[in-house]
Order: C-alpha cells, then sequence, then structure tokens
C-alpha cells in the first residue's frame, strides 16, 4: 500500500514534467506559430491576393487530395475501357492487333512527392556507396588524403546547382534514352546532381572518424597482426560509425534541399517542379497550393533525418550516447 | 642452463619532434630468461612504456635491437601479446567476442570451432572472468576489463607477455586481487612477463627481477635488482620478511636517489633537452607520491 502510494506520487511529479516538456511545450510552440500565421497572412497583399493562413492551406491540401483520386480514378476507367475495348475486338476476330497503351495523366502532387523521393534516395544511396569507401581509404592512407584534399575542398563549395547544366549535357549526349528505358533523363539528372552533392561530407566526415581511431586499438590490431579487411572490419568501421552517420545525416540534408532546387530549375518532374508550375499558374489558389508543398517538403525532410537517426541507433554500438 | 630467452641490446630511441629529435632511450641492455617475471621501474615519462613497445615492435628501435629466442623482432606480432594500461578492449565487442578476435586470428586453421571456444572459456577462467562473457566493456568494472585484457593475451599463447602498468588505474584491493590473478597464472603457465609499473611493492611481490631506469631523457638501465623470493608468494608473509623488505628499500632509494642525482645533472647540461621533454616529465615527484603514498599506508 504505501510502495504505491509513494510510486504513484513519483510517478505523477517526475512523468508530469517529462511529458511536460516532451509534449506539451512543443505543441504548444506549434500553435503559437499557427496562431501568428493566421493573424498576419491576410494582412500581406500579394498580385494573387492575401496570404493565405493555415485554413486556406489546409483547404488547399483537401483539393490536392480530391485531385489525386480523380486522376487516379480515371487512369482506372482508362485501363478498363482500353481492356473492353480490346475484348471486343478479339470477340470478332481472334486475329486481331490489339494496342495497349499507358495511360498519360498529368502528374498528382503525390505523384510528384514520390518522384522527388525515390529520386533523392537513388542520388544519396549512390553517393554513399561511393563516399564511404572513398573516405575509409583516404582516413587509412596519408598519401591518397593527400591526393584526395584538395578536390575535394574546391569542389565542396560549389553549388550543386552549378553542376546541373554540365550534368544535363553530359547525359543527354551519352544516356540514349528508348521508350523501356530504365531511367528517364531527366530522373538521372536529378540523381546524378543530388549525388554530386552528397559525397563531399560524407566522404570528409568519413576519412575524420578513419583517422581517429584510437592508437591503442590500433596497437592492438598491429599486435594480432590483423589483414587488413579485418582491420577495416573489425576496428575501422566501428569506431568511424557515428562519424560516417554524422557525414550521412549532413549529406541527405542539402540533398533534400538542392533536389527541390534542381527540379525547379530544371523542370524535372518532382515537388520543385510542382512548386514552379503553380508559381506560374498565378491562380487564386496558387500561393495555398505551394504553402502546402512547403510543409510538406519540411514534413519529408525531418522525416529522413528520423529515419537516418533510426539506421543510426541501429548500427551504432553506444547506445549510451545520446543521439540527436 | 637456462638460456637467454629475450634480449635487448643497445636499444637507442629517438623520436623526431618539433624542436628536433629526442632521445628517449640510451644504449638500453637487457637480458630475460624463459619464465621469468621482470619489472620494469621508474619515473614518469622515463621511457618505460617506450622499452615495451620496443620490445612489441610498436615502436622501431633507432640503433640496438631486440632478440626473441634467437631471431631478430622488428615488427609486432601475437608472440610478443601486450596488456594495455587502458585495457583497449574493442568497445563494441563483448568481453568473449574480444577475447574471440585474438584466438580467430591468431589459431585460424589450427583450431575447430569448439576448440576454439573451449581455449576462449579456459582463458577467461583463467582470469575468472567466466561469469561476464557476454558484457561489454562499458557495462563491466575497470578491474574486470583489465582482467579481460590479460584474457585477451594469455589467449594468444605469447611467449612474452607484456603488461603496460596494467593495474594503474584501480584502487588498491581491486589491485591486489589482480596481482593475486597474475602469480597464479605465471605459476600455471610460467610465460616470460615483462611489467611496467608505478608501484614498488607490486614490483618487490611480482618479480624475480626489477630493472629501475633512471630518468629521462636518454634514459637507460640504472640498477636490476633480484627478488630472492621462493614463488608463488603470499602477500602478507612476504612482507614479513626482511629480504622483501631490503628489496623495497633499494628500489625507494634508487628512485629517490637518482630523481635528486638526475635533476642535478640537467640543470647543468641538458637544458635544451628540458624543454622538448612532455609535461608528464616536468613532475615526477608528485606523480610518484600521489602513487605511491596510500600504498605505503596499507603495507
Ligand atoms: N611517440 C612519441 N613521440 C615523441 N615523444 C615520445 C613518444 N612516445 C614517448 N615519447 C617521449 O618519450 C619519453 C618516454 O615516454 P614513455 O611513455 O615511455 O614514458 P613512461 O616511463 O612510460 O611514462 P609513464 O610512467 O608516465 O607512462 C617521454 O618523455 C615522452 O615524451
Ligand atoms: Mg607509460
Amino acid at each position: 500500500m504505501s510502495t504505491q502510494s509513494i510510486e504513484s506520487r513519483t510517478f505523477s511529479k517526475a512523468d508530469f514534467k517529462a511529458f511536460f516538456v516532451s509534449f506539451a511545450v512543443p505543441i504548444l510552440g506549434v500553435l503559437i506559430f499557427l496562431m501568428l500565421w493566421s493573424l498576419l497572412a491576410p494582412k500581406v497583399v500579394t498580385s494573387l491576393g492575401a496570404v493565405p493562413g493555415p485554413k486556406q492551406v489546409y483547404s488547399q491540401f483537401e483539393a490536392l487530395v480530391v485531385e489525386h483520386k480523380d486522376e487516379r480514378q480515371k487512369q482506372v476507367d482508362f485501363y478498363e475501357r482500353q481492356e473492353t475495348r480490346n475484348a471486343k475486338k478479339l470477340a470478332k476476330d481472334p486475329e486481331a492487333t490489339i494496342k495497349v497503351r499507358k495511360y498519360a495523366g498529368n502528374p498528382t502532387f503525390f505523384d510528384q512527392i514520390i518522384t522527388s523521393v525515390v529520386t533523392v534516395m537513388a542520388g544519396f544511396l549512390l553517393a554513399s556507396l561511393i563516399a564511404i569507401p572513398i573516405g575509409i581509404v583516404a582516413g587509412l592512407s596519408k598519401t591518397v588524403y593527400a591526393a584526395l584534399n584538395p578536390l575535394v575542398q574546391i569542389f565542396k563549395p560549389v553549388s550543386p546547382l552549378a553542376w546541373l547544366p554540365i550534368v544535363t549535357m553530359i547525359v543527354s549526349a551519352t544516356y540514349v534514352t528508348s521508350d523501356d528505358a530504365w531511367f528517364d533523363k531527366s530522373f538521372l539528372n536529378s540523381a546524378i546532381t543530388v549525388l554530386l552533392c552528397c559525397l563531399w561530407p560524407t566522404i570528409i566526415s568519413t576519412a575524420v572518424g578513419v583517422t581517429n581511431v584510437s592508437k591503442d586499438l590500433q596497437n592492438v590490431s598491429h599486435v594480432l597482426r590483423l589483414s587488413w579487411w579485418t582491420h577495416v572490419r573489425k576496428i575501422v568501421l566501428p569506431s568511424a560509425i557515428p562519424m560516417i552517420f554524422t557525414g550521412l545525416r549532413l549529406s541527405l540534408g542539402i540533398a533534400w534541399m538542392v533536389l527541390i532546387a534542381a527540379e525547379m530549375l530544371s523542370q524535372n518532374p518532382g515537388l520543385g517542379k510542382f512548386v514552379w508550375d503553380e508559381f506560374q499558374n498565378g491562380s487564386s489558389n496558387s500561393l495555398g497550393r505551394i504553402m502546402v508543398a512547403v510543409v510538406v517538403i519540411g514534413l519529408i525532410g525531418f522525416l529522413l533525418d528520423r529515419i537516418m537517426l533510426f539506421l543510426q541507433k541501429k548500427v551504432s554500438w553506444d547506445k549510451s550516447v545520446a543521439l540527436r | 642452463m637456462e638460456k637467454i630467452h629475450l634480449e635487448l641490446t643497445g636499444v637507442n630511441m629517438d623520436f623526431p619532434t618539433p624542436n628536433g629529435s629526442f632521445r628517449a632511450l640510451e644504449n638500453v641492455n637487457l637480458k630475460i630468461q624463459k619464465g621469468e617475471f621482470v619489472s620494469i621501474i621508474g619515473h614518469s615519462g622515463c621511457g618505460k612504456s617506450t622499452v615495451l613497445n620496443v620490445i612489441a615492435g610498436l615502436y622501431q628501435a633507432t640503433a640496438g635491437g631486440v632478440i626473441l629466442n634467437g631471431k631478430e623482432v622488428t615488427v609486432p606480432g601475437p608472440e610478443r601479446a601486450m596488456v594495455f594500461q587502458n585495457h583497449s578492449l574493442l568497445p563494441w565487442l563483448t568481453a568473449y567476442e574480444n577475447v574471440e578476435l585474438a584466438v580467430k586470428t591468431i589459431f585460424k586453421g589450427k583450431k575447430s570451432k569448439s576448440e576454439m571456444r573451449e581455449w576462449i572459456e579456459h582463458n577467461m577462467q583463467l582470469v575468472h572472468m567466466e561469469h561476464a562473457l557476454d558484457k561489454r566493456p562499458d557495462e563491466i568494472s575497470g578491474g574486470m576489463k583489465q582482467r579481460v585484457g590479460i584474457a585477451r593475451a594469455l589467449a594468444m599463447e605469447p611467449e612474452v607477455l607484456l603488461l603496460d602498468e596494467p593495474f594503474g588505474a584501480l584502487d588498491a584491493l581491486t589491485r591486489a586481487h589482480l596481482q593475486d590473478s597474475v602469480m597464479e597464472i605465471q605459476a600455471d603457465l610460467g610465460n616470460t612477463m615483462m611489467m611496467v609499473t608505478h608501484d614498488v611493492d607490486e614490483a618487490v611481490l611480482l618479480s624475480d627481477r626489477i630493472v629501475m631506469m633512471t630518468n629521462g631523457p636518454a634514459a637507460t638501465v640504472g640498477e636490476i635488482l633480484e627478488v630472492n623470493l621462493p614463488q608463488p608468494r603470499d602477500r602478507i608473509k612476504v612482507s614479513e620478511s626482511t629480504q622483501y623488505n631490503h628489496c623495497r628499500h633499494e628500489v625507494l632509494r634508487f628512485l629517490y636517489e637518482r630523481h635528486g642525482k638526475k635533476a642535478e645533472e640537467l640543470t647543468e647540461d641538458e637544458t635544451i633537452d628540458e624543454t622538448v621533454v612532455d609535461s608528464s616529465e616536468k613532475s615526477p615527484v608528485v606523480d610518484f607520491k600521489e602513487s605511491q603514498q596510500p600504498k605505503n599506508k596499507v603495507a
């Protein structure tokens, strides 16, 4: 009895505080932001009307959902019609050649989200596959590091958007697309641009992580005469994991920002194009729809970082450090 | 009868520093027999670890060399296993896996899987750690980590076991337990052991011979003291014997007298080198007192 009462008392006090800090305060922050937004937005009047408040933006979101559903329904209808048409043809004449055409509707907002996420993941994964091994080798060998360092230092500060024209030219010169190609050119352009900006932070962090493997552990490796490969796998990689993830998260964050800009600039399909098209449209709904995109871009960026954090927690051996 | 097992001849060790090269060791000569337990004692920063690292092959002597069983050693190898001062366990592996990494590397193709498992468990039993096989280093105490470090080194079946202040960071009681374990193991296996220590009692209790090093720079072997007490020793009984107290006194005398003498020499002709010496060198007296005082009270 008495222990229970003590427990419940400590529970209520400590847990209330934890709850307050981890839930109530953030929610309060968001609420204050929404309030200020809805108060101030109508005061700013543009050529497309007043800036929409949270309510209008939400209704635009609902409209986008409806559009998406309509588009999907149209697609289903299209294929149904095509099928019945072909079935009729075949019933008349079993030898008849039938045409199966793809539905060529407009990509909806949600299609654009998927395109962007797939593109960023493709570019990011490919970049990581290239950058992590390079970073490890550069961290292990002073010679390789010395050779790579000037290149990395020079290319790192280049805005990936500056690469875009070069990438576009090279892709269109070397990648010959047929109808059933694996990738679209636009996909390749965006993904390669993302790749180029993901490389540098990952290479640098990985190299730093590898050079900082503790002297003691290196001595252990020497005494055991571990082979190069075992040394990398058992000693270097686990030591460098935290730094590698720092680089990866940095890369992914930049990648997501760059991708949206690249899509806007080059009219490649994706969220960036959605924003740009809406801007060009200039209807009274455009600002609201762009704001929906802004919020979604932010949420996805946040989600991507959380996924990386989750992976880092899975892979990291040191569960005691607080990962943020 | 007894053959020379491990021999250091004319070992010099120079380190490159921004102010030119710094001579840590000069003309170190040592002959060690098989199964012997040798301690190296000296003031902080005099070059004890450097001697051990040269033997381990982690440092290359600038002049002279190390001969083990008639062959010169220049690179590290598992036959000269090392127990490091700060355990140096891989923090992402459990105690078992840490030892396993060593065993798998060394006995690849020589032992079967089950033999390896047995061998790992056997070595963990030697250091009384069989109850914590699946614990990671951050889940066990400092003394337990050091035990696992010793188990890992023993599992390599080394010809020479090198211990660099293995118990330096431990409290007096844990230290005493581990010293007993080391004595037990040496009685069992008869390994050649070389241990660096700061602790006079530890040196006298464990060693057959105590190598006392002069202060750096250009440190060398000052005196070598034989401890004529039968092994294995019982710390209580031994502490009452006159031989024990004589040895203890000898070591203390060497350390304090030598230190004073060397300090004078330094101010006379080696003032330039003094600036090169790292910070640990600057206050060896204080450092030594710190590590000695509590121990003296216990004894
Ligand atoms: N890698 C290195 N580069 C330059 N100088 C070094 C290096 N390693 C050791 N020294 C120098 O050599 C001297 C001896 O160092 P060492 O680590 O062997 O001392 P030690 O007797 O083990 O000291 P402690 O008892 O504090 O561990 C010191 O003056 C140190 O500054
Ligand atoms: Mg040392």
